[in-house]
């Protein structure tokens, strides 16, 4: 059979794990090819039609701000857009933006074909091709082989995936597209562990039955502020879009109640387990059943069409209960059905098997990213992908992968949970997730992410140029107005007066008024005849860094002591068998997981703090030793 | 586990010795004992300035109060047991000058030290050879784990329940938070301020309250109650009277001759014990005696400690068997005292065993005295404090913390919550409540014994209906 030899890096899937994987190969200058079993189904957003929202829109400004493309496509395709939390601190603030679908799937679709090295290709991989632990290839349905020299699963919800609609049970990937069969089994043969997992998508309805008069508009937010650290936003001011908020109502519930017995979720057909934060419509009325109304948004899918998608009421129940069900919806009392809802079920695998860099630590070279390592979201997904696109890329480069720990960004609470933690359900990234949410902000993730962007070569330099040049404007800025004292004539009591602010205490800096509520940069112009003028981004920061001054140094220095632990590593070939003082429980958990470093390992469950005080001083110990020799 | 910082132990260990030794080892060792030593007039003595292996005479302040007469040692980096620069501060021992003393350096900037973190740092420093690394990583891992688990076991009921339920609080309005912040268009902050606000003022004054006893209130103030129980005419007054040392009570050799609860109190190493004496239980008809052993019932449920006293020279009958099964019902500890050991005994210790065929962990042990001579009196004060010391014995109506690491992770759980109070006072928006709400939930967890995992998570999860 024919082989072929012209690539350096095969990436499986081209969802939004995939894209960013295969982009980020080819643009460190890699001969990529991508597959997918749909060249129409590239970048496709199966489930809800927006990008961002609390913690996702996090995620998307990271992928920006290392050189990703998500949130450059979603600015030049979105209809609405709206910033989450703007009501509260800096650090929750969360863009999330209405995608026209289909326009979102072209244009990512044509960055990847106009991408120089990186090849597009139809076909479904049949198996990965592994010798003595290190991957050689891959090979697809029609028997050509591919020989590579790394290779990245993004097979996402693909899997031996079935849909289920009540009895209604079809073998097929997500809105009836092909599913990929055999590469599973592939999987297996080479050692690695599948479990099954579970999503679900709601009812998309036929816009013109829907009855908007009975719902309550949603606006996007003016002015529009954009994802990417690259966009200007003066470039995308336009008409929005609006959604429609409902509720269902006791009769809807009432019909759910009577149709359990026909959901295959409760009638335990569906083996894989679903996530919790997103539950099927059934899951909620079960769960919580004392209340006796739930939220539903009616979003466009896009301009150039009449589907509508119906948030909120994701279901497994069969199709004709799904039409009594929706139909009691205000608004929905006519509505017509285009696609149905339904729950679908995966292979993905235990993503503990992966290193921090998502290469898989029994098979070198072979990356996996979104979906496949059980995490949900496309923006989940576009952060794992471009994370395992770089580090296929620095493994061809030989040289460190680039790894975003816990407490630089968002990227890095995600897949330091999933390859720490052993999960159950569908991972979803949250802010409560993150620890060090108040350093973690949308606003900085270019000053935080930009440079490992440039590192890894997919930031230019201008561009790393300019995030210096913000940092410097930044701390010499914050700098002057900590040395500027306002003193205390008349002219500077009347403007405080003015402005509600108490009358100024002997010595008071700039930097000290700012920090007072009712005070920021901007007000304090007046009190500073040497200001120069500063981007707004620039002020936003000088802002954020004065007022919560206290909070975010607070953690700076809790990410010091992380960091401590972090960068203590675990020799690969440490023996825990050997180590008498770790109890039997920790012992077994860190002979199975195999962490990188103290941090990780102290992140384990079951891995007690004086296992870890044990582990540090053998390693001390080992190094010690080593010493003496030489 | 910051490997950095500068940390303080008791050395020689909470026993009543006549000098005792706090240990403070770290970059800042010396500064701190600087802050807190003078001379008599208060001067300071400028410790930083001193040369290494020297030894000052001095007093310990608490800001401007006197605490102790003592003398300092100052070991410099890297000729001290942990090759850092080390400080020891030999006091007069005794649990509550330690402690004090103790208390004193970590308010000053010290943290206090993890078992073994002293063994640990001499070995990180080099100090210990290596082909000891192995015994010493034993002794942390049986010592942490021996230490954690006898101070989680010595909470009472009340205190563990207590924890667990300020700990529930605080993750279910954390969890409401985070459900508004992952959640907007589902949930808001607005709708339950108010609640939020009564939240913080219960748990901050529980804590407070937790804390107040632990600290001060319960152990100097009250004292241990210790209630002398037995049938009539085994020698309760008679020993009442011993300790005392005054004839207070009414003792004559009719049976049931004590109506009335006397109290006194006797103070041994710095320890207060208050003993009660009571009317002999027994099947009675006589009214008066009758309202006696109901009150007893009363005191013995409010006593820490129970003091059950036998007559060695006479059989073990009906009334000693009921007595006994009466405390075993009880959760009360229990000494037995046999009295009368000037008599000629006439029970064996094989009829002593048989009494206690019913044991959970209650009884503490058998003391012989001769209450008439006033033979032995002192080894029951003895027993009582040794274990006190040892945390068998605790209060038994407030919620206290007995263990130092434990009031020092309330202390921090209230700071925590303090911060919070002063994020919401000052119209910060929730997310910064989180913040100090999580670091108080693991304070609090951290005196369990509970670690975070991912609590929160659940939590959120379990009470909201979270995604679109």
């Amino acid at each position: 059979m024919r082989e072929i030899n012209d690539f350096d890096v095969a990436v499986i899937g081209a969802g939004h794990a995939g894209c960013e994987a295969a982009l980020a190969a080819a643009r460190m200058g890699f001969n990529t090819i991508v597959f997918t079993v749909s060249v129409d189904s590239i970048a496709l957003m199966p489930c809800n039609p927006n990008i961002g929202g609390s913690s996702k829109g996090h995620l998307v400004r990271e992928v920006d701000a290392l050189g990703g493309e998500m949130g450059r496509v979603i600015d030049r395709t979105f209809i609405q857009s709206k910033m989450l939390n703007s009501s509260k601190g800096p650090a929750v603030h969360s863009l999330r933006a209405q995608a026209d679908k289909a326009d979102y799937s072209r244009c990512m679709r044509r960055v990847l074909e106009n991408q120089e090295r990186l090849t597009i290709k139809q076909a479904e991989v049949s198996e990965i091709i592994v010798e003595e632990t290190k991957v050689k290839g891959v090979k697809i349905f029609s028997g050509i082989t591919y020989y590579v020299r790394a290779v990245i699963l993004c097979t996402g919800v693909y899997l031996n995936s079935r849909c289920l609609c009540g009895e209604a049970v079809k073998y097929t990937g997500p809105s009836g597209l092909q599913r990929a069969t055999y590469l599973s089994d592939s999987l297996q043969k080479n050692g690695i562990e599948i479990q099954r997992y579970k999503t679900g998508t709601p009812a998309r309805m036929d816009g013109r039955s829907i009855d908007f008069s009975r719902m309550k508009e949603q606006f996007g937010d003016v002015p529009i502020v954009p994802f990417s650290f690259s966009t200007d936003p003066e470039s995308i001011q336009k008409e929005q879009v609006k959604c429609y908020l409902t509720y269902t109502n006791e009769r809807t519930h009432e019909i759910i109640k009577n149709n359990l017995d026909r959901s295959p979720l409760f009638a335990g057909v569906i083996e894989g387990v679903g996530p919790r934060y997103c539950p099927s419509i059934e899951d909620k009325v079960v769960k919580f059943a004392d209340k006796d109304k739930h939220q539903v948004f009616l979003e466009p899918e896009g301009l150039n069409t009449n589907e509508w998608y119906v948030d909120g009421m994701s279901s497994s129940l069969p199709e004709d209960v799904q039409i009594d069900m929706y139909r009691t919806v205000p608004g929905l009392e006519n509505a017509r059905i285009v696609r149905n809802a339904y729950a679908i079920e995966y292979d993905c695998i235990k993503a503990m098997q992966l290193l921090p860099s998502l290469e898989f630590k029994k098979i070198s070279g072979l990356f996996a990213a979104g979906q496949i390592n059980g995490s949900s979201g496309y923006e989940e997904a576009a952060a794992q992908g471009i994370i395992a696109g770089i580090n296929a890329g620095r493994k061809l480069q030989e040289k460190d992968a680039i790894i975003i720990d816990r407490s630089e960004g968002y990227i890095g609470v995600l897949i330091d949970d999933l390859v720490t933690k052993e999960g159950f359900e569908p991972y979803r990234m949250m802010t409560s997730r993150a620890e060090y949410r108040l350093l973690l902000r949308q606003d900085n993730a270019d000053i935080r992410l930009r440079e490992k962007g440039y590192e890894a070569g997919l930031v230019s330099i201008e561009e790393w140029n300019r995030t210096q040049e913000k940092v410097r404007m930044i701390q010499d800025e914050i700098e002057r107005l900590d040395r500027v004292r306002v003193g205390s004539s008349e002219s500077v009591v009347s403007v405080l007066r003015s402005l509600g602010s108490a009358d100024p205490v002997k010595g008071v800096s700039l930097k000290e008024l700012i920090r007072r509520p009712e005070l920021d940069y901007e007000k304090t112009a007046l009190l500073d005849s040497e200001r120069q003028v500063l981007p707004d981004d620039v002020i936003n920061q000088i802002n954020i860094e004065i007022k919560y001054q206290g909070y975010i140094e607070r953690e700076r220095k809790n990410v010091k002591n992380f960091k401590r632990l972090e960068n203590r590593l675990i020799p690969d070939d440490i023996d825990y068998d050997k180590i008498s003082g770790i109890r039997i429980e920790g012992r077994q958990k860190l002979s199975r997981f195999k962490p990188v470093s103290i941090g990780q390992a102290s992140r384990i469950q079951g891995v007690s703090p004086a296992d870890i005080q044990v582990l540090i001083i053998y390693i001390d110990s080992l190094e010690r030793k080593e010493k003496d020799k030489c | 586990m910051n490997e950095k910082d500068t940390i303080a132990a008791i050395a020689t260990g909470l026993v009543e010795s006549g000098i005792g030794i706090i240990r403070i080892s770290g970059s800042r060792a010396i500064e701190i004992a600087d802050g807190v030593f003078g001379t008599r007039e208060g001067k300071r003595l400028n410790l930083t300035e001193a040369e290494s292996h020297t030894i000052h005479y001095g007093f310990i302040y608490d800001g401007l109060r006197t605490i102790d007469e003592c003398l300092i040692s100052i070991m410099r980096a890297p000729r001290s047991f942990t090759s850092e620069d080390t400080v020891e501060i030999n006091c007069h021992g005794g649990p509550f000058i330690l402690t004090k003393v103790l208390d004193i350096v970590i308010k000053n900037g010290a943290r206090l030290a993890e078992p073994g973190e002293f063994t640990k740092r001499a070995f990180l420093n080099g100090r210990i050879d290596l082909s000891e690394a192995e015994s010493v990583m034993d002794l942390i891992s049986s010592r942490s784990e021996y230490s954690l688990d006898t101070s989680i076991r010595n909470l009472k009921g009340q205190v563990y329940e207590k924890v667990c339920m300020l700990r529930e609080s605080i993750l279910t309005e954390t969890a409401y938070i985070e459900a508004v912040i992952d959640d907007p268009e589902h949930y808001s902050f607005e709708s339950h301020i108010r609640d939020f606000s009564l939240f913080l003022e219960t748990v901050s004054g529980d804590i407070e309250t937790i804390i107040k006893d632990s600290e001060n209130g319960a152990i100097l103030k009250e004292g241990i109650k210790a209630v002398v129980i037995g049938k009539p005419n085994v020698g309760k007054s008679t020993l009442f009277n011993k300790l005392i040392g005054r004839e207070a009570a009414i003792v004559t050799d009719l049976a049931g001759t004590t109506r009335d609860i006397l109290e006194t109190e006797v103070r041994f190493n710095g320890l207060l014990i208050r003993f009660f004496d009571t009317a002999g239980i027994h099947e009675t008809s006589d009214r008066i005696e009758i309202i006696g052993v109901e009150k007893s019932r009363k005191v013995i449920q409010d006593a820490d400690l129970v003091i059950f006293m036998m007559d060695k020279s006479s059989k073990i009958d009906k009334d000693d068997r009921e007595i006994l099964d009466y405390i075993n019902g009880s959760d009360k500890k229990y000494f037995i005292l046999l009295n009368k050991s000037d008599l000629s005994p006439v029970i064996g210790s094989s009829e002593l065993e048989s009494c206690l065929s019913v044991n959970n962990g209650q009884f503490l042990g058998f003391i012989d005295i001769s209450a008439k001579r006033g033979e032995n009196l002192d080894s029951i004060l003895e027993k009582i404090h040794d274990y006190f010391m040892r945390g068998e014995i605790s209060f038994n109506q407030e919620v206290i913390l007995s263990n130092k690491r434990q009031i020092g992770e309330m202390k921090k759980a209230a700071e925590s919550i303090s911060n919070v109070k002063a994020a919401f006072e000052s119209g910060l928006s929730e997310e910064f409540y989180s913040v100090d709400l999580m670091s108080a939930y693991e304070s609090l967890g951290r005196i369990i014994g509970k670690s975070v995992e991912d609590d929160l998570a659940d939590k959120i999860f379990a009470d909201f209906c979270m995604g679109k």
